[in-house]
């Protein structure tokens, strides 16, 4: 077969402009595009919960913290306590290796971006439960290397302790230091104190990351979250994307706080005040 | 050949010593292990099968809790349909071991003799017994 030049040139020409508009240009030339969206992204299915949760998920599991009602101490141990018998989360001494799954804050450090020196005495001085936040939009998620932690559909932020490797990555990346490691084996202060453990559910094992998981697995039995279970005037959980639901009227009707909304990871932890 | 008797004697004891571990063994193989299956709640049952047939149990179970595993924790989806069509919930420390309450004489019996290690109790409990 012979070609000139001419000949060469053409079909050169029109070879390169059809690999040019093939995906695999777009991978070469913009990955960022072809990876995001494979992600399902949020932002373009309305705002998530606060917006149009209508147009969402059918359920958007979340939880409104009536804080005022926790001046009353006893309120946060009882809380607290059922947690940690829950899910067999061990106490230790010192804070470097302490495992938070709920705890209390003030709320200057709460809520660092609205402090205010004025604020009112009440306010200061009450105890804030701090908890994973379930994101709609989960740092930790989007940074963990092996997928251990994950969305749910329902909006649980939850995480495979078979999967995770624990290189920490999600706990760098949660604005809300929600997130937990396991330096040691839990089960030296399990022992230790003597805890009867709760045998429906398992401890952790050295060197994996643990947090808050709303209960999951007592959502699965048709059971509330402990912590609501012990104090359900004060820990409202709910389902976000249905409007007669117990949260979405308790928002309706009080002024809620979220915690460093300017990070766009969209929390599903409400403060009543 | 020189220094033949050092050299034969030498041969025979590098010989025994290399061979040690088979000859000091032999004839003390450990006994087949029989798990037991005589816990109250299997005792109970009128038809004494597990979720799925025992043959299957015994060479796949660990694939199937695998997959189980898998199911619950990322899929949300705690109900495993067997290959009858029965509807069991999945979690080992509260359906297997419910009837496997015999850890010591069921799981470890097997896992022991075959010198394997599963990491399931790193995190896993024993649900019958208190104390960890």
């Amino acid at each position: 077969m012979s070609m000139d030049r001419r000949e060469f040139l053409k079909a050169a020409g029109l070879s390169a402009v059809a690999g040019l508009g093939a995906k695999g240009a777009f991978d070469l030339f913009m990955p960022g595009d072809v990876d995001a969206s494979e992600h399902e992204g949020h932002s373009e299915h309305g705002e998530g919960h606060g917006g149009v949760a209508e147009a969402g998920p059918k359920v958007r599991l979340a939880m409104a913290i009536d804080v005022l009602q926790l001046k009353d101490h006893s309120k946060v141990d009882k809380i607290r306590a059922a947690c940690d018998n829950a899910h067999n989360i061990p106490h230790w001494d010192s804070k470097d290796d302490e495992i938070k799954w709920i705890w209390e804050d003030e709320y200057e450090h709460v809520f660092p971006d609205t402090h205010n020196e004025y604020l009112a005495d009440e306010v200061r001085e009450l105890p804030f439960l701090l908890m994973c936040n379930h994101c709609d939009d989960p740092p930790c998620a989007r940074v963990c290397p092996v997928e251990a932690t994950f969305k749910r559909p329902d909006g649980i932020v939850a995480q495979d302790y078979h999967r995770c490797i624990g290189c920490r990555f999600c706990m760098a990346a949660c604005p809300y230091g929600s997130r937990s490691f396991n330096w040691f084996d839990p089960r030296i202060p399990l022992k230790a104190e003597g805890r009867k453990l709760n045998p429906r559910f398992p401890t952790r094992m050295r060197g994996v990351v643990e947090k808050c998981n709303f209960c999951v697995e007592r959502l699965a039995e048709g059971k509330k979250p402990a912590c609501v279970e012990a104090c359900p005037d004060v820990m409202i959980f709910g389902n976000l994307a249905d409007p007669n639901s117990n949260i979405r009227k308790v928002l309706r009707e009080r002024v809620s706080l979220r915690r460093k909304l300017e990070l766009g990871t969209k929390p599903s932890v409400f403060y009543l005040v | 050949m020189y220094d033949t008797g050092k050299v034969i004697t030498g041969l025979v004891i590098f010989v025994g010593i290399f061979t040690f571990a088979f000859w000091y063994t032999t004839g003390t193989a450990a006994p087949r292990p029989e798990p037991k299956l005589d816990t109250p709640e299997i005792q109970k049952m009128a038809k004494k099968q597990c979720i799925e047939d025992t043959q299957f149990m015994i060479t796949t179970h660990m694939q199937l809790l695998n997959k189980l595993r898998d199911q619950a924790l990322r899929d949300g989806n705690r109900w495993y349909v067997n290959s009858k069509g029965e509807k069991v919930w999945i979690s080992l420390q509260n359906t297997c071991l419910k009837c496997h309450s015999n850890k010591k004489d069921f799981c470890d019996k097997c896992h022991n003799y075959a010198g394997v290690d599963p990491y399931c109790w790193d995190c896993h409990i024993d649900p019958n017994r208190s104390e960890l």
